[in-house]
């Protein structure tokens, strides 16, 4: 087996304060691998935006260690932290985050700023990654004038610009209609395959299973399940299998 | 791409836009005016000393300003100063205020120079009428072209009356300007003496110039043991001087200076308040930016950068409107005065003002949990 680019062990992480305290997530072991497009499915309120921002440094468990890279996070300081998610994660979100007031190019631009790439290398760099996602000719445009999905593909180019090992999504397709969902979810996997990027994607949406080489289930704050899926699966056969799941259950 | 969001993020909100810039220019206005008065009054105030040729003054002991020295100083003091090495020349000059009676009726004060400009210490510069021979001719005085309505007199040939004895106007000064509202009139020095009744060898100062490669500070060492009752001034100490009394013990000069610093005061709180609310609509930006790896520092810089912007755009605007009212001050009582030192640091206040505008912004976005970016 590969060495994984990020891994978590016993990771439990407590939210709110006193009264209002939560156990989002009480013992969470994963580690993803590059190449692989991992789908993280369960209910709401399940802990699975909580393991992503941890995943993703973000957020810092309340125990457990997280390692990307190989490289123990715990014990880092939000500078740190964020130096750790400019070198190896890409985000992508539900709601897109664009910045309104930049265009398509300038919204990819920045993500390069962050990370100190700039000028002209950066320019070529964020056009390329925007060829990538298939809005060559959407450059210009500000997100206003741009559909969700294809806000969402520019979210997609802004994650993948920088060349991290790890994209993390949370609902990427949530906000999008079907057609515009199954090319984000192809483009996911593409990311993961093509670009040998290990890949993760928060979601309830059934339409997506057909383009995970696995899938993990969270409930409660556990990890109740895991499933390897052959490649090349396609979409309705999987919703037989997750039919046959809920059979089973 | 610092500055681009910067600037996308400053226009995207227009009329944020031009509240910040409307506080920015109110502050530059508001701080020019002031300052462009306090200049312009220390002007006025420095004028003479300033135009004299000289090196040091003689003042009867205790003399507060040009306009108050009193007729103290006699001709011992006189003889005394010229006896001294290193000494070239004394010149003397009699100021005084001086009752002005206006030829339709009614009276003002205005401040009597006698100086007799062959001297060469100090004659009524600026002459745009009549020359200093018609000012020898008898009776004569110059008296200044902005300050016709205050004296009641309508140009030359009008006569009047100072204290003791009748005057006609022979000559016109252009914007020599008095701090005390007392318009400044020009005659010879023995006139001057009999307008006041001062005895024929009385002087306010007397004006020293010093031999070619005299020592300034021996000179004055030397004048000081030789002349007792009497001070010895540089022009810079002078001025000084001058500038202490009027602007300080009247306190006109704190007033300025107040106005100044409430300028600055005001400015800073509507651009600190406008700067923290564009921050609190741009959180969201902020946090994603974070989320994507920024570093605290990067944050801070794209909102330096807005506050930047707004106080480059801002202090051109101010600089604009401020030199319209310097324009239109230049024929009043008080005219404003901006220099290049005054425009840098104008420029310096406005940037500093919106650093400090940024601070609440910055405690803002500091407090900013990456976290949130899920949850939208
Ligand atoms: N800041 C917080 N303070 C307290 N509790 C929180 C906080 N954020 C989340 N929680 C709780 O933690 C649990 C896990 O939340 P999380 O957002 O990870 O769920 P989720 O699986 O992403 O749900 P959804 O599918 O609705 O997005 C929930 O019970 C939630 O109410
Ligand atoms: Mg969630």
């Amino acid at each position: 087996m590969t060495k994984p680019v990020l891994e978590c062990e016993n990771v439990v992480k407590e939210l709110g304060k006193g009264a209002g305290k939560v156990r989002a997530l009480k013992g969470v072991n994963l580690s993803l691998v590059k190449g692989e497009l991992t789908l993280l499915m369960g209910p709401s309120g399940s802990g699975k935006t909580t393991l992503l921002s941890i995943l993703g440094c973000i957020l810092t468990p309340t125990s457990g260690t997280i390692r990307v890279e190989g490289e123990e996070v715990a014990g880092k300081g939000p500078e740190e932290l964020a130096e750790l998610r400019r070198k190896h994660i890409g985000f992508i979100f539900q709601s897109y985050n664009l910045f309104p007031t930049l265009s398509a190019l300038e919204n990819v631009r920045i993500a390069l700023d962050v990370i100190g790439r700039k000028g002209y290398q950066a320019a070529l760099r964020a056009e390329e990654v925007l060829r990538e996602v298939g809005l060559g000719n959407r450059l210009k445009n500000y997100p206003s004038n741009l559909s969700g999905g294809e806000q969402q593909r520019v979210a997609v180019a802004r994650a993948i610009a920088a060349s991290p090992s790890v994209v993390l999504a949370d609902e990427p397709t949530a906000a999008l209609d079907s057609e515009n969902g199954h090319a984000v979810m192809a483009l996911l996997a593409r990311i993961a395959k093509e670009q040998n990027r290990s890949v993760l994607a928060v979601t309830h949406d059934p339409r997506t299973l057909g383009y995970a080489d696995r899938v993990v289930r969270i409930e409660d704050g556990l990890i109740v399940g895991e499933e390897r899926r052959p490649q090349g699966l396609d979409a309705p056969e999987i919703t037989d299998l997750t039919k046959r799941r809920k059979a089973n259950a | 791409m610092i500055l681009t969001l910067a600037f996308r993020n400053l226009f995207h909100d227009r009329i944020r836009l031009a509240v910040t810039l409307v506080g920015i220019l109110f502050s530059i206005v508001l701080v020019a005016i002031q300052l462009g008065m306090y200049l312009g009054s220390s002007r006025m105030i420095t004028s003479m000393i300033e135009r004299s040729n000289s090196d040091l003054w003689i003042t009867a002991f205790g003399a507060k300003s040009f306009e108050e020295g009193g007729i103290l100083l006699t001709s011992r003091e006189r003889h005394q100063a010229l006896a001294t090495p290193g000494v070239k020349a004394v010149v003397p000059l009699v100021v005084a205020f001086a009752e002005w009676r206006k030829p339709e009726g009614g009276s003002t004060r205005v401040v009597l120079v006698g100086t007799d400009a062959e001297d060469g210490a100090l004659e009524p510069w600026s002459l745009v009428s009549g020359t200093w021979q018609d000012i020898k001719s008898p009776d004569a005085i110059s008296a200044d072209d902005t300050y016709f309505r205050e004296l009641g007199i309508n140009g030359i040939g009008d006569t009047a009356q100072i204290a003791m004895g009748r005057v006609k106007v022979k000559a016109l000064t252009h914007r020599i300007r008095s701090f005390t509202q007392s318009p400044y009139v020009f005659t010879t020095l023995s006139r001057a003496r009999s307008l006041l009744g001062a005895e024929s060898d009385k002087a306010t100062f007397y004006l020293v110039q010093l031999e070619p490669g005299a020592n300034l500070e021996t000179v004055r060492h030397e004048l000081l043991t030789r002349l007792d009752g009497a001070e010895v001034l540089t022009k810079n100490e002078f001025e000084d001087r001058s500038l202490r009394q009027w602007l300080f013990r009247t306190g006109a000069g704190l007033a300025l200076i107040g106005g100044a610093l409430l300028g600055i005061l005001v400015g800073t709180v509507i651009v600190a308040q406008t700067l923290y609310s564009s921050t609190k609509d741009h959180l969201n930006e902020f946090a994603t930016l974070r989320a994507l790896g920024s570093s605290s520092g990067y944050i801070y810089k794209v909102i330096l950068a807005q506050a930047g912007l707004s106080a480059v755009i801002g202090y051109v605007l101010g600089i604009l409107i401020s030199l319209g009212i310097l324009y239109i001050s230049r024929n009043t009582p008080l005219p404003l005065v901006m220099t290049p030192g005054l425009a840098g640091a104008l420029f310096g206040l406005t940037l500093f003002m919106s650093a400090v505008s940024a601070i609440s912004a910055i405690i803002k976005v500091t407090r900013i949990d990456p976290a949130t970016v899920f949850n939208r």
